[in-house]
């Protein structure tokens, strides 16, 4: 150890808090919880940048703490929507979602301050094995296999992190985890374990599968830590990327139109959570001191409205027992508080003037176009509409508003209300001052987020946004939301890889059939041994291994006499 | 149960909603017009960009999004058949 330094690395006190939350019960359980949280904040601001912790581990040079400015961002955040989480779940006697919840969170600020691979690649795994147990809580059997293909997918990402790590060490001689580059093999290894935990395309269904398929709570803490964590360490090991640019543009604009046509509302939220991260991977992408902010601070603010946003829905799913767009509407008449704060969320994902969306999204498009990339902008710009559509007219309308499904409910219990309560008040205040984030970005660059033509334009783009959406629904075209499944790239490995499987596996069996009648024949026409046959009948047709390794036992030993003799 | 109305059960008030909108939106197209706004893409400099871009790009949404049901819409018990039996078979063993 080389620096000492008051505080304790920042997931300690999560991790023993954690331990906390699994034996103890009831308020005494929810008051250690929550002093946990702030011992470890106090702990987190006793840190300032620059204060690292290494280690020796046998021939490696560690740093399990490094802190500077990125890393403490993420800090704070991560503090932040634990604090919100765990009072959203108060009234849940579950211990080990209680438990499981903060060691998740403190695995996340394990990762984000994890000075090199080797520390990354242990906090990642246990990032998801402490996650999975989020979706299984749910105690169906979508959410084991859910939560299944889940933990397949993110122990992957991590095995293939470890790859690279490796690889790193081989070329490099160190394992620190600084800007990394796609200029060898590790670095293209580490840049897909990144991305897999950062939802790519074609490897992003482990959570649009597996999120709507958690708890209510889990849903919350899920959408807050995994991603950003892959967002914070893309921005740490791959800024300027340029493919990045390319990939979050897809991102961006292909979830939408799932979000479109789904109809549990959750999973809408996990699109449009795909869709966010694409403007984070764009902003990493192009790289400059301004987009670079854009993206953390997008994280920032998104961790929060997308938090809003699940625990609203979480709500509705925990009040009435269900979450598909086609059984709700009308909510607003029994939860008018959720309504409010579900619609401050939305109008915060919308980039609204005001909310925080728009002053962390705006830096990324107007980095977009600093350097030229306007076709990219073009499609940011689209997706910036879609997003208004899906996330912000959608969830609200058909949950609380569209055609009264008859559903008389209560407002949830006081505890999610508040925790609803705590982000929107943030969104609002991040809307609304948001130099008060601008002040905690780890790169220089000036930026005004209010100016007339930003709101102005902003404004008008979200408004016939909503026009078009009610003109569609006046003349019948909007899609109505209907029980169904839709096809994703998923369906290679849920549905034609175990098809496929099957297939093989019955061809292999008519084979091995085949090779059975074949050899039979064969051994009949042996003149020499037609005499036996009765014998090699019983034996045949018994098909049994042993059966045959016996009697090939046999006719060796009666060889071998013979020849010994 | 209590049948009280509430404020959209009301036609009127919906209509009132809908009129608030469009007139949110003539004012902000109209705006264009007048506010002197700066422009860095080369399209942006066109008036009523945004307005037009919003209003056609989510009609485009909706519309490839509908047609996209064509393709990708299953049952919603479309994966349960498989994954039940494969849990049967892990049960089993």
């Amino acid at each position: 150890m080389e620096h000492l330094f008051n505080s304790v690395p920042p997931f300690v006190v999560f991790y023993i808090t954690a331990v906390f939350a699994f034996v103890l019960e009831g308020r005494t359980r929810t008051v250690f919880m929550l002093a946990g949280i702030v011992l470890s904040a106090l702990n987190l601001l006793g840190l300032s940048a620059g204060d690292n912790w290494q280690l020796q581990f046998m021939s490696f040079e560690l740093t399990p703490v490094r802190v500077d400015q990125l890393s403490l961002l993420f800090g704070y955040l991560f503090h932040i929507a634990a604090l919100i989480g765990v009072i959203y779940a108060i009234h849940v006697k579950d211990a080990v979602q209680q438990s499981m919840s903060l060691l998740y969170a403190g695995s996340a600020l394990g990762a984000v301050f994890a000075g090199d691979l080797l520390t990354l690649f242990l906090f990642w795994e246990v990032l998801a094995v402490s996650s999975a147990f989020l979706i299984w809580a749910r105690q169906t059997d979508t959410a084991f296999h859910a939560g299944m293909r889940y933990l397949i997918i993110q122990v992957l990402s991590g095995v293939i992190l470890l790859a690279g790590a490796i690889f790193y060490f081989v070329q490099q001689g160190n394992l620190s985890f600084d800007y990394i580059g796609l200029n060898s093999v590790a670095g293209w290894l580490i840049f897909i374990a990144f991305g897999i935990k950062c939802a790519f395309p074609f490897v992003h269904n482990w959570l649009t599968d597996a999120y709507p398929e958690s708890t209510p709570i889990g849903t919350v803490f899920l959408s807050a830590f995994t991603t950003k964590v892959a967002v914070y360490s893309l921005a740490r090991g791959f800024p300027g990327t340029e493919l990045l640019v390319y990939i979050g543009a897809v991102m961006a604009c292909f979830p939408i139109f799932y979000a479109v046509i789904e109809n549990d509302l959750r999973r809408v939220l996990a699109y449009s959570l795909v869709n966010q991260l694409g403007f984070m991977v764009v902003g990493i992408g192009i790289g400059t001191a301004l987009s670079l902010n854009g993206a953390v601070a997008h994280a920032f603010t998104d961790v929060i409205f997308k938090g809003l946003l699940f625990m609203s829905m979480g709500a509705v799913l925990h009040m009435t027992g269900r979450i598909n767009g086609s059984e709700l509407g009308g909510l607003y008449k029994s939860m008018p508080k959720t309504t409010l704060l579900c619609i401050i969320g939305a109008a915060s994902i919308s980039a609204f003037p005001l909310f925080s969306g728009f002053i962390s999204k705006s830096m990324i498009m107007t980095a977009a176009l600093q350097e030229k990339y306007n076709g990219v902008w073009l499609i940011l710009l689209f997706a910036s509409a879609g997003v208004f559509h899906h996330a912000g007219i959608k969830i609200p309308y058909f949950a609380f508003f569209a055609h009264d499904s008859g559903i008389r409910t209560t407002e949830p219990p006081k505890n999610m209300l508040f925790a609803m309560f705590i982000a929107a008040t943030l969104c609002v205040g991040l809307g609304m001052f948001p130099q008060t984030l601008y002040q905690l970005l780890p790169y220089q660059a000036s930026y005004t987020a209010y100016d007339v033509t930003h709101v102005l334009t902003q404004l008008q783009l979200l408004c016939f946004s909503a026009l078009a959406f009610v003109w569609l629904n006046q003349k019948g075209l909007y899609p109505p939301e209907l029980p169904s499944v839709n096809l994703e790239f998923d369906w290679l490995y849920r549905r034609a890889l175990p098809v496929g499987a099957l297939v093989v596996l019955q061809r292999l069996k008519a084979v091995q059939q085949l090779v059975y009648q074949g050899g039979y024949k064969l051994y009949c026409q042996l003149g020499a041994l037609e005499h036996n046959r009765q014998v090699s009948k019983v034996m045949v047709f018994s098909q049994s291994t042993a059966g045959m390794v016996t009697w090939l036992a046999l006719l060796l030993t009666v060889f071998l006499l013979v020849g010994v003799v | 149960m209590t049948n009280k109305t509430h404020f959209f059960d009301s036609e009127k008030n919906v209509k009132w909603v809908i009129r608030a909108l469009y007139i949110c939106c003539g004012v902000l197209f109209a705006l264009d017009f007048i506010v002197n706004r700066y422009s860095k893409h080369p399209w942006e400099w066109i008036w009523g960009f945004y307005p037009v871009y919003g209003f056609v790009g989510c009609v485009i949404l909706v519309v490839v999004a509908k047609w996209m049901r064509k393709l990708v819409m299953r049952d919603e018990n479309y994966y349960q058949p498989a994954e039940s039996e494969a849990e049967q078979h892990n049960g089993g063993q």
